[in-house]
């Protein structure tokens, strides 16, 4: 470990002849992390532009000499990956919606009012924040079938809220307690009901926390892939996720595996992603923290 | 509102403030009823069932056959050690990596904030996807690892299957967790790290303790919460870990995790019964790593 690693708090290395080595040693790791981050999708890209000569040959060329867009065009053109776009943008919004719509009104409640089962309601949340999807998911086969739902998106819908519910609830709580009482007070002096404060005073203010939820609801929607993968089959249902893992699945042997496309695709699928990411950095962290979960 | 002004008392006030509480709070009770509580308990009943699905035949209540099943079953019993290392060794190396790449992003330096960008790339990116560009970087032929390792650095006789031989596929898949999760450790860990107030390290600094010590003293101890709520978090994840594995190794049988043997039982088996047995079991592993940092930490704590 270099001097710099331990330096814990927020001095950049100085500079003194040792403090030199230091500082290149530093230099060193954060280009070492920067790498270890980026590369794999460097490579995945570099990969997709390449024809498949320079993809398929030995050694690796590592520069694509004959840059070329077949690999998108074949993707995109494809009707089932534009189905399972498709499909993914509806499953994700819906999820969306409705656990903003849903987990908002909790929120309202367990941020702003004092009742009885109130802590009870709360640690139940958070407890669901951490629930393993794989426990139940022998009983929502179950129930998917009894509803006719088995290979239809309302399937998904019903079933992402599970993961996507307790964590917009959660958050929100957070966001909504920390709206001063004198807003809240001053309406029901005027006569408000409970409902119009909540839509005329508490969601207007609730606007940026429900857009961290959102985003990270949708990020996890758009991500998801067991009960993808066991709520639907055909190829028309597929979401992306189930749709770029059958790539491979249908094909056996390195030369029948598509990589070329494969790895479009991912681009494809990731670049909305991570400029939303990009885009809505400080939002994602601060939602990252408050609710402490994975993507 | 009307009824409270009305009742002109508090305790009315309250009474119609708690109707108005559990009102908003219906729509999720009744979703986290629905896709959560009742599931629940409906792995539990079917888990003491032969339930199959598509089986003509009623299922039969069958009492704990699919537990002593899932006793002396091998492959059950390796997806459990699967599982289990694969958390300590990931949960370990990603709380070190991600320590230390926290406290370098912590420190001022030019393009800091670009490298903080860079970072949510892994955790944007859906896990199939990663495991499906990492399954290409580790292709036998063509991957640019072999190439590395082989024709530019020689390090390697010859190109290696990472995914397909016994002894590589295990250090394959931790690394591609490594990379995915990582950099979303370093960030808990970075808004852990910014709550430590400068001032300090200045009064440290001042009393001539060197860099180390402040990192023993100040440091560790105050990133303390932060470093639990990302452990215990990052277990539970890891504990029922599916995609990455079930994308690299399908259904291969020496690489199968508690949570892809229990999805191949339900859905590709359809043996519902002792799938749910399976799903019970996860969840009693899960309970048991729970128990452990809580007896862990409340000892610490006295």
């Amino acid at each position: 470990m270099s001097d710099a690693d331990q330096d814990a708090g927020a001095a950049p290395p100085r500079r003194t002849p040792g403090g030199l080595l230091g500082r290149a040693a530093f230099t060193l790791l954060v280009g070492a992390i920067l790498v270890f981050t980026v590369f794999p999708f460097l490579w995945a890209f570099l990969s997709s532009i390449k024809p498949n000569a320079e993809l398929f040959a030995t050694p690796v060329q590592y520069w694509p000499a004959h840059p070329t867009l077949e690999n998108y065009r074949l993707v995109l053109a494809s009707g089932d990956f534009q189905r399972a776009l498709l499909n993914s943008a509806i499953v994700a919004v819906s999820v969306t919606a409705l656990s903003i719509a849903i987990g908002s009104m909790a929120a309202y409640a367990l941020g702003r009012f004092r009742f009885r089962g109130r802590s009870l309601v709360l640690y139940t949340v958070l407890a669901m924040t951490m629930f393993p999807q794989i426990a139940v998911l022998g009983a929502l086969f179950q129930m998917v079938n009894l509803f006719k739902l088995y290979n239809e998106l309302p399937a998904l819908v019903l079933t992402y809220l599970i993961f996507t519910l307790p964590f917009t609830v959660w958050v929100m709580t957070g966001f909504l307690k920390s709206v001063p009482v004198e807003v809240e007070e001053a309406a029901y002096v005027d006569g408000a009901t409970p409902f119009q404060v909540f839509y005329k005073i508490m969601l207007p203010l609730a606007v940026p926390g429900m857009a961290t939820t959102g985003l990270l609801a949708f990020i996890a929607a758009w991500n998801e892939f067991l009960f993808a993968l066991s709520f639907t089959q055909t190829p028309e249902k597929r979401t992306i996720t189930y749709a770029i893992q059958s790539f491979s699945a249908t094909t056996s042997g390195a030369f029948e595996i598509p990589w070329g496309q494969m790895m479009a695709a991912s681009v494809v699928v990731t670049v909305p992603l991570i400029a939303l990411a990009l885009i809505f950095q400080r939002r994602i962290l601060s939602g990252l923290t408050a609710g402490a979960v994975k993507g | 509102m009307g009824e409270a002004e009305k009742g002109g008392g508090a305790g009315s006030f309250t009474r119609t403030r708690t109707i108005y509480a559990w009102i908003f709070l219906a729509p999720t009770l009744i979703v986290v009823a629905f896709v959560a509580l009742y599931p629940l308990a409906q792995t539990i009943y079917l888990s003491f069932t032969n339930t199959r699905f598509g089986s003509a035949e009623p299922a039969r209540f069958i009492g704990l056959q699919n537990y002593a099943d899932l006793a002396v079953d091998g492959f059950f019993r390796d997806a459990v050690v699967v599982t289990v290392l694969f958390t300590v060794i990931t949960v370990l190396v990603e709380l070190v990596l991600g320590l230390i790449i926290a406290l370098v992003v912590n420190s001022r330096f030019r393009g800091r904030s670009a490298i903080r960008a860079a970072m949510l790339i892994p955790w944007a990116i859906p896990t199939v996807i990663s495991a499906q560009m990492w399954k290409w970087m580790y292709n036998d032929i063509y991957g640019v690892f072999n190439d590395i390792l082989v024709n530019r650095l020689h390090l390697l006789p010859s190109n290696v299957a990472f995914t397909a031989e016994k002894a590589t596929s295990f250090p394959a898949i931790v690394l591609v967790d490594v990379w995915k999760t990582t950099p979303f450790m370093a960030l808990l860990l970075l808004a852990g790290l910014q709550l430590i107030p400068s001032d300090l390290y200045e009064a440290a600094r001042v009393d001539g303790a060197t860099r180390m010590q402040m990192f023993t003293r100040i440091t560790l101890p105050l990133l303390r919460p932060s470093l639990l709520v990302a452990l215990i978090f990052r277990t539970l994840d890891s504990l029922r870990v599916f995609d990455v594995f079930y994308v690299m190794f399908g259904s291969r049988p020496d690489m199968q995790t508690m949570a892809t043997y229990a999805q191949q039982n339900l859905v590709a088996i359809s043996d519902v019964g002792y799938g749910s047995a399976i799903s019970v079991a996860i969840f009693l592993v899960i309970a048991v790593f729970i128990a452990l940092y809580m007896v862990v930490f409340r000892r610490e704590e006295m």
